[in-house]
């Protein structure tokens, strides 16, 4: 078997997948899209109304300014945790072992299901919940903080809590491979702590950042579970509302949704990937 | 401040402070329903304890208001082996031919970074429009299968990156020099280097399909998986019972963890000792660390 041969075959089965489940459903989406529905049911068409009625409704632009919030929002906080837990383990711990078994403590939970880990969050923020009794009993508040729980803080707090691993990982390994010798260089050279770390270890992990920011940004835009549970149903995002959409089968109407979705998603990402290859990051690690 | 010996700087004890807050947010909550789930029967959703019992971990089982969670546990864990299965085998034939750039490498790989990022729900949509316009039944072994592929071969190609960018080729061509077939070498000499990725993809292959929400809510079929059993408890069940499932659930996916991450610390230790004057070894940390 040629070389060239052995290769179609290796990414054969991947390819096939990828077309299989994701670009021919796309395509279905974006088929069904044009559908006409009513009353009785959804008609095989080729029309614009469901974009129409996307583009002309007023809660099509409070969706997505919601969404979009919240994906800023959650971006910051976990940039900044994740960066500070990645630089703490790298840096400062000094026995590898020990470092890796403290950066598998972070990673477990994600083996684990995220609506369980969004649930867990119930008896902590409830009205009656465990920070509200604490803070009564400290006698720091009289009433309880109403809130805690079914609110913006409720939303932003759970996706924190799910989703800064996918900082973490990818500044991790982009630390871990930064030339030591460069501290002593920045040190010999008068940079304070902090202006080492702003003007040394950031620009040396931007591929990391960028490719923790396409996750959690693209995992923020794309819930809908935990917007829908945590704001207690007084908030809606991108996909909760598609959600509503084909509970109740309006699937041409979720369609047109989805492909506006995707559009936005693939125009922000592709904007993130053209300030860093991280392809060629990745791969030629060495 | 990076020095391997002498005294720690100010800004390690505000980190370590830091981090060990971390973890705490992390495990925290968690651990409140694990201990809220050991209630009695007069058990509530808030803390304090009401009772101390497995009361609500027989309820789960035998109630029938709470669903079928017996039958979507009986569903899940095999939909987990098939996805690990496919996922492994998939993901390190195309980590191996992605060690080359090849004509349309570039797409593919942007193709499985879309296929990941995608919202899964869009995604879901899709799978099950597609089953359903073409007349296809949709089943948990068939159309979840695939949905659920579309984020696990993503998360198997990243890792196999990272363990193919650690991997000396010299190995393999020390192989090829002494006459050995491309298949022998592969089973040889590659897989047992890339044995620790290999559980690594394994093991996300497993608990990502395993807690799968999104890419499964429209392409299971007639039937629950474990996460859409959960899901509808959330929105049905107002008792420690919920709590139950979560700590059954998590403890069956820690068992998993436990598993995987010993098989891989085991493989390094016993590398360690055969190697200990010659290579470090193949990083499997970093390898488990590759998403």
């Amino acid at each position: 078997m040629s070389a060239r041969a052995r290769v179609v075959l290796q990414v054969l089965p991947l390819t096939a997948v990828l077309l299989a489940f994701f670009v021919v459903p796309i395509l279905f989406v974006l088929a069904v899209s044009f559908f006409h529905y009513d009353d009785f049911g959804v008609v095989p068409a080729f029309s614009f109304e469901n974009y129409a009625d996307v583009l002309s409704e007023h809660l099509t632009l409070d969706l997505y300014l919601s969404t979009v919030r919240f994906a800023a929002i959650v971006w910051f906080f976990t940039l900044l945790i994740g960066f500070w837990v990645a630089y703490f383990l790298v840096f400062h711990v000094r026995n590898q072992l020990v470092a890796i078994g403290l950066f598998l403590v972070c990673t477990v939970p994600f083996w684990t299901s995220n609506i369980i880990r969004m649930i867990s969050w119930l008896p902590l923020l409830g009205k009656e919940g465990l920070i509200n009794r604490l803070l009564i009993n400290m006698h720091l508040i009289n009433r309880p903080l109403e809130f805690l729980l079914f609110s913006d803080f409720a939303v932003v707090v759970c996706y924190v809590h799910l989703f800064t691993i996918f900082m973490i990982v990818p500044l991790f390994n982009s630390m871990s491979r930064i030339d030591r010798a460069l501290f002593e260089a920045a040190m010999d050279a008068g940079m304070s702590r902090l202006q080492t770390v702003l003007f040394v270890v950031v620009p040396l992990v931007k591929s990391g950042i960028v490719l923790g920011s396409i996750f959690v940004i693209t995992l923020v835009m794309g819930d809908f579970y935990v917007v829908k549970v945590m704001s207690g149903g007084g908030h809606a995002s991108v996909v909760s509302a598609m959600f509503d959409d084909i509970s109740v089968l309006l699937f041409p109407h979720a369609a047109a949704n989805a492909v506006f979705l995707i559009i936005i998603v693939l125009m922000m990402v592709g904007l993130i990937l053209r300030a860093v290859d991280v392809r060629k990051e990745l791969v030629d690690q060495r | 401040m990076l020095t391997a010996t002498g005294k720690r700087p100010w800004t390690f004890y505000a980190l370590a402070g830091f981090f060990a807050l971390y973890v705490a947010f992390l495990y925290g909550p968690m651990l409140c329903i694990f201990i809220l789930s050991f209630q009695g029967q007069g058990g509530a959703l808030v803390f304090p304890m009401r009772g101390f019992g497995l009361y609500w971990f027989v309820d789960l089982f035998t109630q029938v208001r709470t669903g079928d969670v017996l039958g979507a546990i009986s569903r899940s864990i095999p939909l987990a082996l098939i996805v690990m299965t496919l996922t492994v085998v998939i993901s390190v034939a195309s980590g191996l031919a992605f060690r080359n750039r090849f004509r349309g490498s570039g797409i593919l790989f942007y193709g499985a970074i879309a296929s990941l990022v995608a919202p899964g729900l869009v995604l879901s949509i899709g799978i099950g429009l597609m089953f359903q316009l073409l007349g296809l039944p949709q089943h948990w072994y068939s159309s979840a299968v695939g949905a659920q592929l579309t984020s696990t071969l993503p998360f198997g190609l990243l890792i196999m990156f990272a363990v193919f960018g650690r991997f000396n080729r010299a190995y393999e061509e020390a192989a090829r020099d002494l006459g050995a077939a491309p298949a022998l070498i592969l089973r040889l000499v590659v897989v047992p280097i890339i044995l620790p990725g290999i559980i690594a993809v394994a093991l996300f292959g497993f608990t990502l399909s395993y807690d799968e929400f999104a890419r499964t809510l429209q392409t299971s079929g007639p039937t629950n998986t474990l996460p859409l059993e959960i899901w509808s408890m959330t929105t049905n069940v107002t008792s420690p019972a919920l709590y139950a499932l979560g700590t059954v659930t998590t403890a069956f996916s820690f068992i998993v963890i436990a598993i995987s991450l010993t098989a891989i610390a085991l493989i390094q230790r016993r590398r360690f000792g055969r190697t200990l004057a010659t290579k470090p070894p193949v990083a499997a940390g970093g390898g488990a660390a590759g998403g």
